[in-house]
This record gives structure tokens, sequence and C-alpha cells, in this order.
């Protein structure tokens, strides 16, 4: 069974940094991403069609990042937590040949019903500038539960 | 666009502001294969989502769990471009498309605001209702006029609860009238710092720097320093000069922090400071390894010879450790 690490209030504090995660975008992950989130809009998957519409190449969808960044929240936070909210704002697109460097930082910590809630401000970054930056509240897994 | 067919448009839109529409049905329940094609899309092994033994040990679920960024997908139109059976026919972007009739024919989606309430489970149900809320009057933004169109998404299990809401923010803006031979855009490639130009003046500063050595100019007349690089001694106007090596010990004389717009390749925030080299000249650099917010005047720097690019090798700053 899989090792489980569940991050743990007294392990971080405001100013921790998440650790870098480093996606390289690829034609497939472009394209399987938008598959398996049921968005067959053509800029995600057809180059020609891409740029008639005058971009480069095809591009990332909206929730492919959405996927990303909770991956990202939870590869940090481990299973027993819970993502709470997310908030950002897109910028640059993610196009194949180009790698997207996740950061992220925790803002604040604070409690509701005995559990930590951590804020942490996030942002992928690409070759060409944000693709996207925002922040999410992040639940972290009762220390005391089994179930 | 003038500002009276801007008023008409938004007279005709206006009144579709807040009409909830709906509901939007998911072609299928949840199913682990539709989680299962996600994570491996995302390369996202959470446990909780596939790993039954786990969840079994540590938590009361009993079927695959869905991550929550996966809420817009279970409403998604499928490949022919329908909504699940039962889902309404109205159009829940008949206000873009009216935007899109009159001129504004671009579309992209500028933000996201998710609350998560629940996790969805095998064999939930998903529909959605959808709201514009919002119309912002027309803006001006880089990719051309505009308006910000919000819209809220309530994302419902069977039993017509909300499991996850969200506020969608689109630019519907005027796109650029076709080049005509601008067919295809180049492809991305790695932004690069400018070089400044290198010239019989300035060649062997930047020599110098390839070299590991930060060069002060000195005028042989009047051995008066000088920086930046100059054919002209400024005091006795000679043109004769040579070269000292700077031990690149200084302090801060002043300094701003740049912090938006975030302009490629730099990092953010860009501590730019002017500092007073121990020779007695002032040398524009950036300040490394360091928070704004711990930078002060005065505060002892030394300089290291860093290559930014290929062929490129600038004398960067940071504090000295008392």
């Amino acid at each position: 069974m899989t090792t489980i690490h569940n991050l743990q209030a007294s392990q971080i504090q405001t100013g921790d940094k998440l650790p870098e995660f480093a996606l390289p975008i690829t034609a497939r992950l472009v394209v399987s991403a938008a598959i398996a989130t049921q968005d067959f809009q053509d800029v995600h998957h057809d180059k020609a069609a891409a740029q008639e519409k005058g971009t480069p190449d095809i591009f990332m969808n909206i929730l492919t990042t959405n996927g990303f960044v909770g991956r990202y929240l939870t590869d940090w936070a481990g299973p027993g937590s819970r993502i709470k909210k997310i908030r950002f704002n897109l910028g640059a697109p993610n196009y194949p040949g180009d790698t997207m460097i996740m950061s992220g930082e925790v803002k604040e910590l604070s409690e509701e019903n005995g559990l930590t809630l951590v804020h942490v401000e996030f942002r992928g970054k690409n070759g060409m500038g944000n693709h996207v930056s925002g922040s999410a509240i992040v639940q972290l897994a009762d220390k005391g539960a089994s179930k | 666009m003038s500002d009276p067919a801007v008023a008409a448009l938004l007279e005709l839109v206006t009144p579709l502001v807040n009409r909830r529409v709906g509901p939007y049905n998911g072609w299928n329940p949840v199913t682990r294969t539709q989680i299962w094609q996600w994570c491996m899309a995302m390369g996202d092994e959470n446990p909780l989502y596939l790993d039954d033994d786990y969840r079994a040990a540590n938590t009361d679920f009993t079927g695959a769990v869905a991550p929550p960024t996966m809420m817009q997908m279970w409403t998604m139109r499928a490949v022919n471009g329908d909504h699940g059976p039962g889902s309404t026919r109205q159009n829940p972007y008949e206000i873009l498309a009216i935007m899109e009739q009159h001129g504004f024919a671009g579309v992209m989606a500028v933000s996201y605001d998710q609350t998560f309430h629940r996790y969805l489970q095998e064999g939930d149900q998903v529909h959605h209702y959808s709201t514009i809320i919002k119309i912002s009057d027309l803006k001006t933004t880089g990719v051309g006029k505009g308006f910000f169109v919000t819209e809220k998404a309530e994302y419902m299990d069977q039993n017509n609860e909300v499991f996850a809401e969200a506020l969608i923010t689109y630019f519907q803006y005027q796109t650029p009238p076709k080049q005509p031979g601008a067919k295809k855009a180049a492809a991305p490639g790695k932004i690069n710092r400018v070089h400044p130009v290198e010239n019989q003046d300035t060649a062997h500063f930047w020599q110098g720097l390839r070299d590991g050595k930060l060069l002060i100019q000195r005028c042989t007349s009047c051995n008066t320093l000088r920086h930046p690089p100059q054919p002209m001694c400024e005091k006795c106007q000679s043109l004769q000069w040579d070269c000292i090596e700077s031990t690149g010990q200084g302090s801060v004389y002043t300094f701003t922090v740049m912090h938006y717009p975030e302009i490629p390749p730099f990092d953010y925030p860009n501590t730019i400071v002017l500092v007073d080299l121990q020779e007695g000249v002032r040398i524009v650099s950036q300040l490394i390894d360091t928070k704004p917010g711990d930078v002060h005047i005065g505060m002892p720097v030394a300089m290291q010879i860093k290559e930014v690019q290929d062929g490129m090798s600038l004398p960067l700053f940071r504090p000295v450790q008392k």
C-alpha cells in the first residue's frame, strides 16, 4: 500500500515554501488531459486549427490547469487533506515545448472546527510568464481520525 | 466601436443578466474510469481517489473518490457538442453569443474562484446551473477592447445539493482584423535578456565580465575613475584611459523593487540596486539572494559575476553575511 504522508500543522508555518514542481508541456499531455477533462475545443488538440485562430500551437485547457493546481496542493498536503477553495487568474498559455514551474508559499494558518486551514499562494510559471497564479485554502488532515 | 453601439449592445444583454439557466446534466454518473483517466493525465497519485485499500483503512468512502477539481468536467458537453440527456436547450452563454454577433468574437477565461463543499464518489450524478451575474463596462486590455463577464456555476448532485460552486470570469473582446500573409504565428522561443550594445567604447567592460572581472575605467591623465564606460574623462576631457579591476565590494546607495508587470526572464519581485562600489563609482545591478523587505540603504553587498545566459555575464550583488 502507498506510504501516506499527511502534513501536520506543527510542521508548517507562515512563509514556508511549497516544493517546486516542474511540468514539461508536451502535445501528448495537452491532448490527453483535454480529453480526460472532456474538453473537445479544437485549440486543445488540432495544431492547424489553433494556428488558424492565431496561436502558434495547441495549448493547455483550463480544466487541466485546475487539475494540476489541485494535484500540486494535495501532493504537498497529503491524501487526508482537503481542498476547500481555489482561486486563480490565467495568463500566458502553456504550449508544447515549454515547462511550467509550480511554486507556492504558506501565507496564513487558521483554524475551523478544530482543523487547520492553510492559506496558500501559488503560481505556475512558464517561459513567457505566469500561466496561472492564485490562492487556495487547504484543510489539513485530522491527526487523530482513522476513519 | 462607437459609444452608442456599445450602449445598444449593453441594452440587449443586460436583461439576460441574473437569468439562471439549467439544468445541464452529466452524460454519466461519476465513474471510476473517468476518475482514472483524469488521474493518469494529471499524474495524480493521491490514494484517496482510486486506492481501495487506502480508503478502507483511512476514510468512510466506499467507492472511488473524484478529485475536487474535476467539478466542471462532469457536465461538459460530449464530443458531439451536446449536454447530457434531459439538459435544457438554452445556451448558458447567450450573452457571449450576442456579443460575438456584435463584433466581440474573441473570448478567454481570465479567472476562476471555486469553493468545494464535498467530495463526489462513484455513483453520484451531477448537473449544474449557470447564471451570468455581472458584465463590466467596456474595458481596454492587452488583447483588445471588450467586456468582463462573470458566470456563477452551481454544481449539484442527485439530491440537488450544491457540492461545488464557481465564479468564472471571461473576457469577450474585439478580435483584430486578420493580417494577410501573417498566417502562422511563430512558435514561442525562450525569452532572453536583451544584451546591451557592445561597441568600441564598451567591449572591454563586457569582455572583462566574461573573463570574471568587473573593470572600472580610469583616466590615465588625471586618474579619475568612471562608470558606465565612456570614451572621454568627464573631468579633464582626456581620451586616454585604462582599467582597474573592482573588488566587487560596496554598499546599497539606493534601490527599487519591481513587482508588476512580471516580464520574463526576470525573477520577481526584482530588486534593482544602485551600488556604491568601494572604489568610488556607482553601478546599477540586481540584488539576489535576498527578500525585498530585507534590503536597506547602506547595506553592505558583494558582487558575484554570473553567466545569466549564453555569452552574457553580469555583475550581480548579494548581501554580505555579517
